[in-house]
């Protein structure tokens, strides 16, 4: 009977340690929670939309839907997280900059359109190649120039709506084209939203990557320790670099899903406090902020957790503007519980309380 | 513009010896002067008057005050985004007060104190004793504050309060700077009572940190956090006073900044903590903690805001304007204090 209780106990420390147990977790006590709060939260059912398409409809379809885009950000942010040991904190207003482009190609700088002045995709890749250019501007500040990398990623949360509303002379286009708004919303006849497939994309390409590459090596390894990773023949500064312009690609996809959303934009609001959830993903996902050793699977679970968190909030009707205080305290909780010091002590409690079972 | 190009020379002479404070101090007053001499030059009339200048002290009262405190928590090595928040908070608590409560505007004060007291306490326990990254635990502060603002009260509202209007208008005349104006009257410069109390503030912490035990342990600390131990330095202490300090400060800018605009909203002092950050960076004070100067960051404060007039008076007056050339000027002076610092390693 003993025997069977310290196994289980065993397994019990052993998934404990798991970095996917802290977002797990967390999901499961949302889950617990929202099922005796109310449990026609898990609600699903079929309806159709304002077109006629099946489309499925709860909040669990919202979170999966607008979970997916944290999820796709969460991805470059745990690399610029590994990599440089900080956070980047221009992904909203980049996000603002990678919208407004992707429209200013669309209408060919007219006000309103109903039909693609170029076609979609050179549209995306001129936005893409866009967010990469400002996620190089911030990597190479972050390594070459040796700012940290929230500091530096500063310089343009404060610029990169004002760039936004300056690409477009400040007015908000609209495109009137059906196709336009598949990305954010429903391809038609298939009632689950576009933005998970196009999550789903993203996570098995930066699957591949990571088989076929050498980049979570490099990147733990640059991000554990930068001069003896220089002495073992990396080139820290570049891969920093490199982590930097991964986010700006993962960027510039969440932005054609914003303003594929909307089919225009509203450069103040848009992805507002995006960064916060992103960074908040990355932390729940038990990936360390001070850099280093990093999961991506967690951070992307954590992504949709924030969204979980997110959606339960709303359903309880909290203001828009106050969840970040929310938000913040579970920031708070969860760093506090994830500092060495508090770990330490903990741990320290935890065989002292042992100890005293044994004698 | 003789005296500038002497500091200039003396400065490429002393460029070996000189420390790292003062270099980057000589670097932002000379950077101030110049800009403000061509302001005048260029620009004329909006700047030739004295008043132009106490208006822009008028304006930025808090923001001064709020930059001292970053700058001490910078020369700890440290940083703390939750300023502009705090200060949003403040003056919503001090407006939805003396509204509601009827309440008089000197124990405001205490409200705003109180704030700032509970914001630094706990950031400070969180990042000296917990020791969690300074940036996470003040952007969740950051949030934490402006969601709490929008708590407090959803709309913005003018506070109506006779008491505090009288407070609020009462103004410290300054002898012999006054100028004529348009109809041929003449008119005593002025400023308000929040200039009087960030300069008070300036002036304390610069001799606190020039010539004070805790002053000194302060840049120790962010110099050298190791040696500083080995000197017999309570590290975790002197982070925790520097966290506190700061927020106390943001407490007392907030209200100040609601003493200036005289109203509550969840948007107030929007993006202040970029300001404060920028004003002390270019101010000279270094983000790797260990260098920097309060009176550098009053003159950081100054070219900051002159910069902004001269932008909107040079006719861009579109809002973005504003955003991009402060984070222009941010980026600037962080990759010349990088280079600097480099070649300094170097010789």
């Amino acid at each position: 009977m003993q025997n069977n209780k310290k196994s289980a106990g065993a397994f019990f420390s052993g998934l404990v340690k798991q970095q996917i147990f802290i977002p797990l977790a967390a999901l499961l006590i949302l889950a617990l929670f929202n099922l005796i709060m109310d449990p026609s939260f898990f609600k699903i059912t079929l309806g159709y939309n304002s077109v006629g398409d099946p489309v499925l409809n709860g909040y669990l379809v919202t979170i999966l839907d607008y979970g997916s885009e944290l999820a796709i950000l969460a991805i470059g942010m745990t690399l610029v997280t590994a990599a440089s040991g900080g956070q980047d904190i221009s992904v909203g207003a980049t996000i603002a900059i990678a919208g407004s482009v992707i429209l200013r190609m669309l209408c060919g700088g007219q006000t309103t359109t109903d039909h693609y002045c170029v076609p979609l995709i050179v549209a995306f890749l001129v936005a893409v190649v866009a967010s990469m250019a400002f996620g190089a501007f911030n990597g190479v500040l972050v390594a070459y120039f040796r700012i940290q990398p929230m500091i530096a990623t500063l310089i343009l949360f404060t610029a990169g709506r004002s760039i936004a509303a300056w690409i477009n002379n400040n007015e908000l286009p609209i495109v009137n084209v059906n196709s336009f708004g598949y990305f954010g919303g429903y391809i038609p006849g298939v009632p689950i939203p576009t933005p998970f497939f196009i999550a789903v994309l993203c996570v098995v390409v930066i699957a591949l990557v990571m088989k076929f590459t050498n980049l979570k090596l490099y990147t733990q390894a640059v991000g554990i320790n930068e001069s003896s990773s220089r002495l073992n023949g990396l080139n820290p500064e570049f891969i920093k670099l490199i982590s930097f312009v991964i986010l700006g690609i993962c960027v510039a996809v969440v932005g054609l899903i914003k303003v594929s959303r909307l089919s225009t934009i509203n450069y103040s609001v848009i992805a507002k406090d995006i960064e916060m959830d992103a960074i908040l993903a990355v932390a729940l996902g038990g990936n360390a902020l001070g850099g280093g050793k990093f999961n991506i699977w967690a951070s992307i679970l954590g992504a949709y957790v924030i969204q979980f968190l997110t959606t339960t909030l709303y359903k309880f009707e909290v203001q828009s503007d106050a969840l970040p205080a929310y938000k913040a305290v579970v920031v708070i909780v969860l760093v506090v519980l994830s500092a060495p010091v508090v770990r330490e002590k903990l741990a320290g409690l935890g065989k002292k309380m042992k100890s005293k079972e044994v004698a | 513009m003789a005296s500038e190009k002497n500091t200039t020379a003396k400065k490429s002479s002393w460029f070996k010896n000189v420390s790292d404070t003062n270099l980057l101090l000589t670097i932002t007053i000379v950077v101030f002067f110049v800009m403000y001499l061509a302001a005048m030059l260029f620009l004329g009339s909006g700047f030739l008057k004295p008043q132009a200048f106490f208006n822009i002290l008028n304006a930025q009262a808090a923001l001064i005050i709020t930059a001292c405190g970053m700058s001490l928590v910078m020369i700890t090595g440290g940083i703390d985004i939750s300023v502009g928040g705090v200060v949003a908070l403040v003056s919503m608590c001090c407006a939805v007060y003396l509204d509601f409560g009827g309440g008089n505007p000197y124990t405001a004060i205490l409200v705003a104190l109180a704030i700032g007291l509970a914001f630094g306490l706990v950031q400070g326990f969180l990042v000296a004793y917990l020791d969690i990254q300074p940036f996470i635990v003040s952007l969740a502060g950051m949030f934490f504050a402006r969601g709490m603002t929008t708590i407090v009260h959803t709309n913005p509202f003018n506070v109506e309060n006779e008491a505090f209007n009288k407070l609020k208008m009462t103004r410290v005349i300054i002898p012999g700077m006054g100028s004529v104006n348009k109809i041929g009257k003449y008119v005593d410069a002025y400023v308000e009572i929040g200039v009087v109390v960030a300069v008070l503030i300036v002036v304390i912490l610069f001799c606190v940190l020039r010539w004070t035990k805790l002053g000194r342990a302060f840049y120790a600390v962010g110099g050298n956090q190791q040696s500083a131990l080995m000197l017999g330095i309570n590290v975790k202490r002197t982070k925790f006073i520097a966290h506190l300090i700061c927020s106390l400060l943001a407490g007392i800018g907030g209200y100040v900044y609601f003493l200036h605009v005289g109203s509550g909203s969840p948007s107030h002092a929007s993006g202040m903590e970029m300001n404060a950050i920028a004003s002390s960076i270019i101010g000279g004070t270094m983000l790797t903690g260990g260098v920097g100067n309060i009176i550098g960051t009053f003159f950081g404060v100054l070219s900051l805001s002159t910069i902004q007039n001269i932008v909107s008076s040079a006719g861009l007056d579109q809002a973005w304007w504003t955003g991009i050339t402060v984070a222009a000027m941010l980026c600037i002076f962080l990759v010349v204090q990088s280079v600097i610092m480099a070649r300094k390693k170097k010789a």
